[in-house]
């Protein structure tokens, strides 16, 4: 069991009811035999240090420097993602939506929390909470205020509601001012809220730490 | 069924209030029930739809209050229970009292990196020709179906097109309940928000879902 929460407090006595409960839970499959633990430290440390939205900024990155491969990954985007070794678990049914000077795409799973975890990593909080998920399809200018994206009036929102499992990668728009920049610098540009719709891409000035 | 989880279009829930600089957990206990759900579900003997269907099937106010991995949890010890790996007993006490079947697969370390590569594939061959083809007119149906669908509310009973067809897909209103993949033609279906929300609506918008072909009927 973890313990890497930051707050103070006895474990042995003081462990809250759901931290009690999985625990419970993992103990009991784990006597049956059921379980390796170590297997869940291998899941947890695969989310948390190998699959994030470090791999959807190489593909956005690749697809703006490479006009022959943007044109794959808007036809078979399962492939094309593939290609760059990144395969597997809700990512097994890919489809890109490019954002374009017409058009703003924008993604939600308005039953669950379906999210392309192949590319993106899990999904954060945000994206799996009631606000969002019953918001996005009826108010999705509404949404991208709360994240601090204006979109003029007269350009098309389309809102993709992730309703079988095929995943969705919005792939931004590439900034200006980037003619020339190598693919690693590119991907640096990249958020993850930028392939999801609640983002841009950062400007070069704005090129930092990304979400 | 008309649950809980069907969110599209309610109103009221408050703002979206992401999060800066995020962690991926905010509890150990996260981590647990992340990868405890992902072991369980290597055991083979229930399907995502299942899992999904055991998370949704909640009274509305347990649902809505509940946090994400909360709901995990309470599913995944439903579907545990229903198929015999733990019992209430075991529940109650906190350790291992009952015995348990033996699952198809236990999940070791070194399979992890394995198993998540090649996730689990839902495309299966569809033995027909797809009904619709990119551009087509169609009408989804209206129903209340009370087992498991992935049609939302919002979009029954509403007219749409055709953008894409897809794959063959598992159908999960049956594959939840144990009646078979029953694969079918999924295609893309495009709304105009005024068909969704009325007259109203954000004119520039346009809202599509992944919909099974029973869903449909040509208008």
């Amino acid at each position: 069991m973890s313990h890497d929460h930051d707050h103070d407090h006895d474990h042995d006595n003081e462990l809250d009811p759901m931290a009690a409960r999985v625990r419970a839970l993992e103990t009991i499959l784990t006597q049956k035999g059921l379980i390796d633990p170590a297997a869940i430290d291998a899941i947890v440390d695969t989310y948390e240090t190998k699959v994030g939205p470090r791999n959807g900024a190489r593909v956005v990155a690749r697809a703006w420097n490479d006009p022959d491969y943007a044109e794959w990954l808007k036809r078979d985007a399962t492939a094309a993602i593939a290609s760059l070794g990144f395969t597997g678990r809700q990512g097994e049914h890919m489809q890109a939506a490019f954002n374009t000077d017409e058009t703003h795409n924008l993604v939600v799973c308005t039953l669950c929390s379906c999210y392309p975890w192949s590319v993106l990593g899990l999904p954060p909080v945000w994206y799996k909470a009631p606000p969002y998920r019953s918001r996005a399809v009826i108010d999705p200018r509404g949404v991208l205020a709360e994240f601090g994206l204006t979109l003029p009036a007269d350009k098309k929102i389309r809102v993709w509601d992730s309703t079988a499992e095929l995943r969705y990668l919005v792939v931004p728009q590439r900034p200006s001012g980037t003619e020339g920049w190598s693919e690693d610098d590119l991907a640096s540009l990249v958020t993850r809220d930028s392939m999801i719709g609640t983002g841009f891409a950062l400007a070069p000035d704005q090129k930092g730490p990304a979400a | 069924m008309n649950g809980p989880h069907d969110l599209g279009g309610q109103m009221g829930l408050g703002p979206v209030a992401p999060e800066v600089d995020e962690p991926v957990f905010h509890a150990g206990w996260e981590k647990r029930a992340l990868g405890l759900t992902l072991c369980a579900g290597a055991f083979g003997a229930w399907n995502i739809d299942e899992s999904r269907h055991a998370r949704e099937n909640r009274h509305p106010v347990d649902y809505l209050s509940s946090s994400y991995y909360e709901i995990w949890i309470k599913g995944l010890e439903r579907l545990l229970l229903r198929h015999g790996f733990v019992s209430q007993r075991d529940l109650a006490q906190g350790r291992a009292v009952d015995g348990a079947p033996q699952p198809k697969r236990v999940l070791k370390a070194q399979d992890v990196a394995g198993v998540l590569a090649r996730g689990g594939p839902c495309d299966r061959p569809v033995n027909a020709p797809a009904r619709f083809k990119a551009g087509d007119k169609v009408l989804t149906r209206n129903f209340s179906p009370a087992g498991h669908t992935r049609l939302p509310r919002y979009a029954r009973g509403r007219r749409g097109t055709i953008e894409a067809v897809r794959e063959g897909f598992v159908f999960p209103d049956t594959n939840a309940h144990g009646k078979g993949e029953n694969p079918q033609w999924v295609y893309t279906v495009v709304f105009d928000g005024r068909e969704i929300w009325g007259d109203d609506a954000d004119p520039t918008l346009t809202v599509s879902i992944d919909a099974w072909e029973s869903y449909l009927e040509p208008a």
